[in-house]
């Protein structure tokens, strides 16, 4: 389900600047915390491109720091061959930015919103309520078009909020955490209004907490923890840095969990990882044959599967032994000096 | 089910705007916020009717000999007070805006930085002339009588929009300096009272001890409600003009340039 978009109509421009934003060493503290820890980051043109990261990693201090929000204490960027520091405003022409906190003005109407965002852009008159038409078609929000913000629901809010970052194309356009806080489907709604900017042609750098949404949507992600970056790659090489032949086992009784547990760690030498809702295990097994002795001695030991399965890790084993990686760099750094 | 197609994302960009163009789409902004609110306005004005009512029946006669003599003092400085209040209303509207991220999006336009201000400021001056039109009113229903006629009231109004100008540029430093809205309104009013009250727009300062008498003639509201108050009797001077903008004036000089630097400077 990756995808990368079509490069189509930017290849003269893409030529001349091959990455859209490209930014080396950013460093930001807020007081005592390094919110930035010197980030690197490389994103080509037509990409969709995810920061990967829990609560409190710097995301947002990332795309604030690129967006010209904040200004970061050491390091450069471009974009879209402005550089951020010394061309801010146009940096600005270039971008948009669709933050984690709906950036509307509750009191008028959808429509409004977009009529006054179309005036700034220097969209005159009728060509400002076309384009606010336009953009509220395309987003599935023409019926409520007339009706203030405030009564909007949290996915119309994330709609009208992306289409207000798109009343000009932008170069880039940034996305934070941009289905955190929505249902199920409006979720899915935004993922394929996401997919269909990329198709368009918009370079996208989106932030996410949430390991599937970078594996179903980004061409590239990288990982970030603590303001550094931690690894980056496709998906598929993300996966393949932590290794294959992963077995991923469920009990069906959950008291069993923690038996099945140990004898998977004796039997294969593997540290067994529990996974995020806490009814699976899953550990590296090597061959079919290793994994298949080790199904046998479960059941031999009289705990019976509800599931189990062969494959790759799941991006969210990825990033846990990704961190734990991080983790044993530092403190043995630490123990260095 | 609708799709977005490269055509609703390519789209040929206007020219830049002028400056002046993006501070009249904020203007707009302000005056489509009257129409979807119009209960702020009940806010701004039951207020200072509050207070014309109460200070003319109730304290009308104990202060100025009757009612009717003592409107003709206090409702050229209600209007004052009333300026005065509303800016604060606006410190909260930034605040609020600030606490909703509308303001990041604005930051991130290529626009001119002071535009989103200058919205602001239109929309004072509405609220400042709404509110001051309905004082008026309720004034002449009770048997107020301008001396300055036409022409003195128009400048009164002037004068007023000034001051409402400068002193709102406290109130923004406050919005942008305090992310909630509320606190905005308890900070405001804890400094606005005692400058409105310890002032002559209620009682003659000569009735007072000699010590408030001293910081009441000195008080920068108690030059414009003189001001505003000769305008609108026909008996201003020049001078009483002149004091009466000193305030507004050094607090555009010293606090616009803050209020930019602050708005800028992210976090």
């Amino acid at each position: 389900m990756n995808r990368t978009a079509p490069a189509s109509t930017l290849i003269s421009e893409a030529a001349a600047f091959p990455f859209a934003i490209t930014a080396r060493g950013l460093v930001k503290h807020f007081g005592e915390v390094k919110a930035l820890d010197g980030i690197d980051l490389d994103v080509p043109r037509g990409m969709i491109f995810a920061v990967l990261g829990p609560n409190g990693a710097g995301k947002t201090t990332l795309i604030r720091t690129l967006a010209t929000l904040t200004r970061a204490d050491a390091g450069t960027a471009t974009l879209m061959g402005h550089d951020l520091a010394s061309d801010p405003h146009g940096v600005r022409s270039e971008i948009a930015l669709t933050g984690q906190f709906a950036s509307l003005d509750e009191d008028l109407t959808g429509r409004e919103n977009l009529i006054m965002l179309a005036r700034l852009w220097g969209f005159k008159g009728r060509a400002a309520s076309d384009r606010a038409d336009e953009l509220l078609a395309a987003f599935e929000l023409s019926d409520a078009a007339r009706k203030q913000v405030k009564s909007y629901s949290g996915g119309m809010r994330r709609r009208l909020d992306i289409a207000a970052s798109l009343v000009v194309t932008p170069g880039v356009l940034f996305l934070d955490e941009p289905t955190t806080g929505l249902d199920p489907s409006a979720r899915q709604g935004v993922w394929r209004m996401i997919r269909q900017l990329a198709a368009a042609g918009v370079t996208i750098l989106l932030t996410t907490q949430y390991l599937d949404e970078a594996d179903q949507l980004a061409a590239r992600i990288a990982v970030i923890d603590k303001g550094r970056k931690i690894a980056e790659g496709t998906s598929r090489e993300l996966k393949a840095q932590i290794g294959s032949g992963f077995l991923h086992v469920a009990p069906a009784d959950p008291a069993n969990l923690d038996r099945a547990a140990a004898l998977l760690e004796k039997l294969l030498g593997n540290t067994v990882h529990h996974n995020a809702e806490g009814g699976q295990l899953s550990v590296i097994a090597g061959s079919s044959k290793t994994a298949n002795q080790a199904l046998s001695a479960l059941i031999d030991a009289g705990i019976e599967l509800s599931d189990f399965s062969m494959g790759s890790p799941s991006l969210d084993e990825v990033f846990f032994a990704l961190r734990g990686e991080a983790t044993d760099d530092a403190s043995s750094k630490d123990a260095a000096q | 089910m609708s799709e977005i197609s490269a055509k609703t994302i390519k789209i040929a960009r206007p020219p830049q705007p002028s400056a002046l163009s993006n501070a009249l789409v904020f203007g707009w902004r302000a005056v489509l916020k009257f129409r979807h609110v119009p209960e702020q306005m009940f806010d701004l004005v039951m207020t200072p009717i509050m207070f014309t009512l109460l200070f003319t029946f109730v304290f009308g006669g104990a202060l100025a000999g009757s009612p009717d003599d003592y409107l003709q003092f206090l409702l050229p400085g209600i209007l004052v007070q009333t300026v005065v209040f509303n800016s604060v209303y606006s410190g909260m509207g930034l605040s609020t805006d600030l606490s909703k991220g509308l303001f990041e999006r604005f930051r991130s336009l290529p626009i001119w930085s002071l535009a989103p201000f200058a919205g602001l400021m239109v929309g004072d001056v509405l609220r400042h002339f709404i509110a001051g039109l309905i004082i008026l009113t309720i004034g002449l229903i009770l048997g107020y009588r301008p001396e300055g006629g036409i022409v003195g009231v128009a400048g009164a109004f002037l004068l007023l929009f000034t001051i409402g100008f400068g002193v709102g540029w406290i109130f923004l430093v406050l919005g942008l300096l305090i992310r909630s809205p509320m606190t905005v309104m308890t900070f405001g009013f804890t400094l606005i009272m005692p400058l409105t009250f310890a002032s002559n727009i209620m009682v003659r300062p000569e009735t007072m001890p000699g010590w408030l008498e001293a910081f009441v003639v000195r008080n920068p509201v108690t030059h414009m409600a003189t001001a505003i108050r000769g305008l609108m009797n026909g008996t201003a001077t020049m001078p009483d003009v002149l004091l009466a903008l000193a305030a507004p004036v050094v607090l555009t000089l010293v606090l616009s340039p803050v209020t930019l630097w602050l708005y800028r400077r992210g976090n």
